[in-house]
């Protein structure tokens, strides 16, 4: 048998797998994309009829996995941590109605934002629904977590969130694989109104829910993802949680000299954090993201004056952690460096691939413009966010999922007008639609440019739920029959481009302009495979 | 024994080819591996990096600390120079020369290559130019490989099984062009 070294990503999915996993419902984003991507690539889980889909949204995948979980089986809905915000909703009220089949939220942090708008840290959420998370710390957790978070999930009945982050979902080691479980069989739960929150049954719920937390920090104080480990110099300890503890234990190669306890188990293990501030002259807490355990421990305002950590400027504020600020925040002078970046390295920021569609959409749209006066177009989340960069900046707003299109009526109701919205087509899919309903029902003067690459791009490619039916979606939401049109963003189409976009500039109505031209990457691999 | 990498380059450039490559032949030989990957934005034409450990014990931590990486492996002359904090006061550079121009304010390459002369173990070769002349431009990775092979704690015949498998998929002649590439890469250089 060849040697399994897959991503922490590919790991948590392989563990799904392997632990009887049904269904994986997920929308794309870094860095939690692998996982799905791994689960529809695995023979293994098509052989088994695991079912694996990309949904419109977070929302509508965290409703079907919850539908799967009502009906007995085991699900993972997979998602960035800006997504949890979207499907805020019935991840909050999941933790009333609770599960039947073993239920995984699977949340992939994103902390110094390589690739998000911002770097919430979703073991909040958690604490918010009241529900056990798990922060696996390496690959072979990530793996174990599924195992255990299924195990668990069932047995209270609770969705169970693993919170992954960006260097433990892309980073590679060997992991042991266990002997697979079995798939749940359908069956539905005993009680046929657990799932239906009305007040007088969610009231009822939500005391089962508060009752439960005990027996929640009762598993933690016992997990085997928290572990104290007992050390003689107790003139400090820490707290390591999720991958930090190996940035912790990097710098003491021959064992760490003082008491700490490693956290992959949320709620707190209230009895293990107890002993180790109990014993220590000094507590330094070390979480990946923001300061939650940190900040619990400092209790303000009864706080020790013995808490180091991200609120002090033991750590910095934000941004992720790695061995070089642990060892800063240890004392340790070892782990330096030599050699400073010359001046003369400049940055370098991603951009638009060399004859990307987007790049011809921005050029005409550009142009069209030129008569306006700047700031007025509202943008969405993608390859096409690119636009705000030199040499197109052509662009004024990122800011979430379907934002450009609701932003653009916002503006125009205060006088900006004409306004522009340009959203890729799987972001329309996922939040552009509905905002697009409120603009045509305020018949606002509004151009909605759609730009169809025809897949979910930023993400490597995946598919995209509203493709062949974007013109029968605006139709069909009110938007005017010759005020939907399509163009094709080539150079050669560029005078043609403009004439477009200038005439729906004009219209003191909502147009839908649809530029659609295949994302080159998707092109080229369809041409390889 | 450890051995610490930092592999860069520009998005698109095939780091990862490289990751891969050195991963299947140190887990085939039985070294412990982790290594960090860029996904996401920075994959469009931005700075990317991967840093890969190699240990026959445990590893830690899966990013590299300041100061301790022991080879600094680059597909591009200036993204070198981003990750020099990393490097060891003995560290080795294996780094391709050609600069990748898709910015505006790319700096003069002279300058580049002055900063780069400047360290104590560094080898520029023109790996771009050398796949090139192999008809084999996209093979500029596994030219830079070869070159790093010199240094690297792994056997050159395992490198090249590890490309084999890598590259199995796409038929034997695309394998046989990758191993050339390596083999060149690999005689282009002396280890000092």
């Amino acid at each position: 048998m060849t040697a399994f070294v897959p991503l922490g990503n590919e790991a948590l999915a392989q563990g799904a797998l392997d632990a009887g996993l049904s269904g994986v419902y997920a929308y794309p984003g870094t860095p939690s994309t692998e996982i799905t991507e791994y689960i529809q690539r695995s023979p293994e889980a098509r052989t088994h009829g695991v079912m694996s889909a990309w949904t419109a949204n977070e929302k509508t995948a965290m409703e079907a996995g919850l539908g799967m979980s009502y009906a007995g089986k085991r699900a993972m809905v997979c998602m960035k941590h800006v997504g949890l915000n979207v499907a805020a909703d019935p991840f909050m009220n999941s933790a009333f109605t609770g599960v039947h089949g073993g239920l995984i939220y699977a949340i992939a942090d994103d902390p110094s934002m390589h690739s998000s708008q911002n770097e919430q840290d979703s073991r909040f959420f958690a604490k918010f629904a009241l529900i056990p998370a798990i922060e696996p710390s390496d690959q072979q957790e990530a793996y174990d977590a599924a195992f255990y978070a299924f195990a668990l999930s069932e047995k209270h009945e609770i969705p169970v969130m693993v919170r992954m982050t960006t260097r433990l979902s892309h980073s590679r080691a060997g992991v042991r694989r266990r002997e697979p479980l079995a798939q749940n069989a359908l069956n539905l739960p005993a009680n046929l109104m657990q799932f239906v929150l009305l007040p007088a049954i969610a009231r009822r719920k939500y005391a089962d829910l508060l009752a439960k937390q005990n027996e929640f920090v009762a598993d933690s104080e016992a997990s085997p993802f928290n572990r104290y480990e007992d050390r003689p110099d107790t003139s400090l300890g820490i707290i390591a949680c999720g991958i930090s503890y190996n940035y912790l234990m990097e710098n003491f190669p021959d064992g760490c000299p003082h008491p700490v306890l490693k956290i992959g188990q949320y709620p707190l293990p209230r009895a293990l954090v107890a002993r180790l501030v109990g014993v220590c002259d000094q507590v330094l807490v070390l979480e990946e993201g923001m300061p939650l355990v940190e900040e619990m421990l400092r209790g303000y305002p009864f706080d020790s004056g013995k808490v180091r950590g991200r609120l002090d400027g033991y750590l910095p504020r934000a941004g992720e952690l790695n061995p070089t600020l642990v060892a800063r925040a240890l004392g340790r002078e070892d782990s330096r460096s030599h050699f400073e970046v010359p001046s003369v390295v400049a940055g370098r920021p991603p951009q638009l691939c060399q004859g990307c569609p987007h790049a011809d959409t921005y050029r005409a749209l550009n142009e069209a413009l030129e008569d306006y006066s700047q700031g007025r177009v509202f943008s969405d989340i993608g390859c096409y966010t690119l636009g705000a960069l030199p040499p197109f900046n052509a662009i004024n707003s990122c800011v979430d999922m379907g934002a450009s299109v609701t932003m653009a009526k916002g503006a125009v109701d205060a006088g900006l007008t004409p306004a522009v919205a340009v959203i890729g087509d799987s972001t329309f899919s996922h939040s552009g639609m509905t905002g697009l309903l409120d603009a045509v029902n305020a018949r606002s003067a509004v151009t909605v440019i759609i730009v169809d690459n025809l897949t979910t791009a930023m993400t490597g490619g995946q598919e995209s739920a509203g493709q062949g039916h974007l013109e029968t979606i605006a139709r069909g939401l009110g938007v005017e029959e010759e005020h939907v049109r399509v163009i094709t963003p080539l150079p050669r189409q560029h005078d043609a481009n403009v004439r477009v976009f200038s005439e729906e500039l004009a219209y003191e109505g909502v147009s839908v302009i649809i530029a659609r031209r295949e994302c080159i990457e998707t092109a080229k691999r369809k041409r390889k495979a | 024994m450890k051995y610490d990498m930092i592999l860069a380059g520009v998005g698109g450039q095939g780091v990862l080819s490289i990751a891969a490559a050195i991963g299947l032949a140190a887990v085939d030989g039985g070294l412990h591996l982790k290594q960090s990957e860029v996904h996401g934005m920075s994959q469009r034409g931005g700075a990317v990096q991967s840093h890969l450990r190699l240990a026959d014990r445990p590893i830690h931590s899966d990013l590299i600390s300041e100061g301790q990486a022991d080879m600094l492996l680059s597909l591009e002359p200036m993204e070198t120079l981003r990750y020099v904090p990393l490097l060891a006061p003995d560290g080795v550079i294996v780094a391709d020369c050609t600069p990748v121009l898709n910015i505006p304010d790319y700096p003069e390459v002279d300058a580049l290559l002055v900063a780069l002369r400047q360290f104590p173990r560094v080898h520029l070769l023109d790996a771009t130019a050398i796949a090139q002349e192999l008809r084999n431009a996209r093979a500029s990775n596994m030219v830079l490989l070869g070159a790093a092979s010199l240094f690297l704690p792994l056997e050159a015949s395992a490198l090249e099984a590890a490309i084999a498998q890598l590259f199995g998929r796409k038929g034997e002649a695309v394998v046989g062009r990758n191993i050339e590439a390596f083999r060149a890469g690999r005689s282009v250089i002396q280890p000092v």
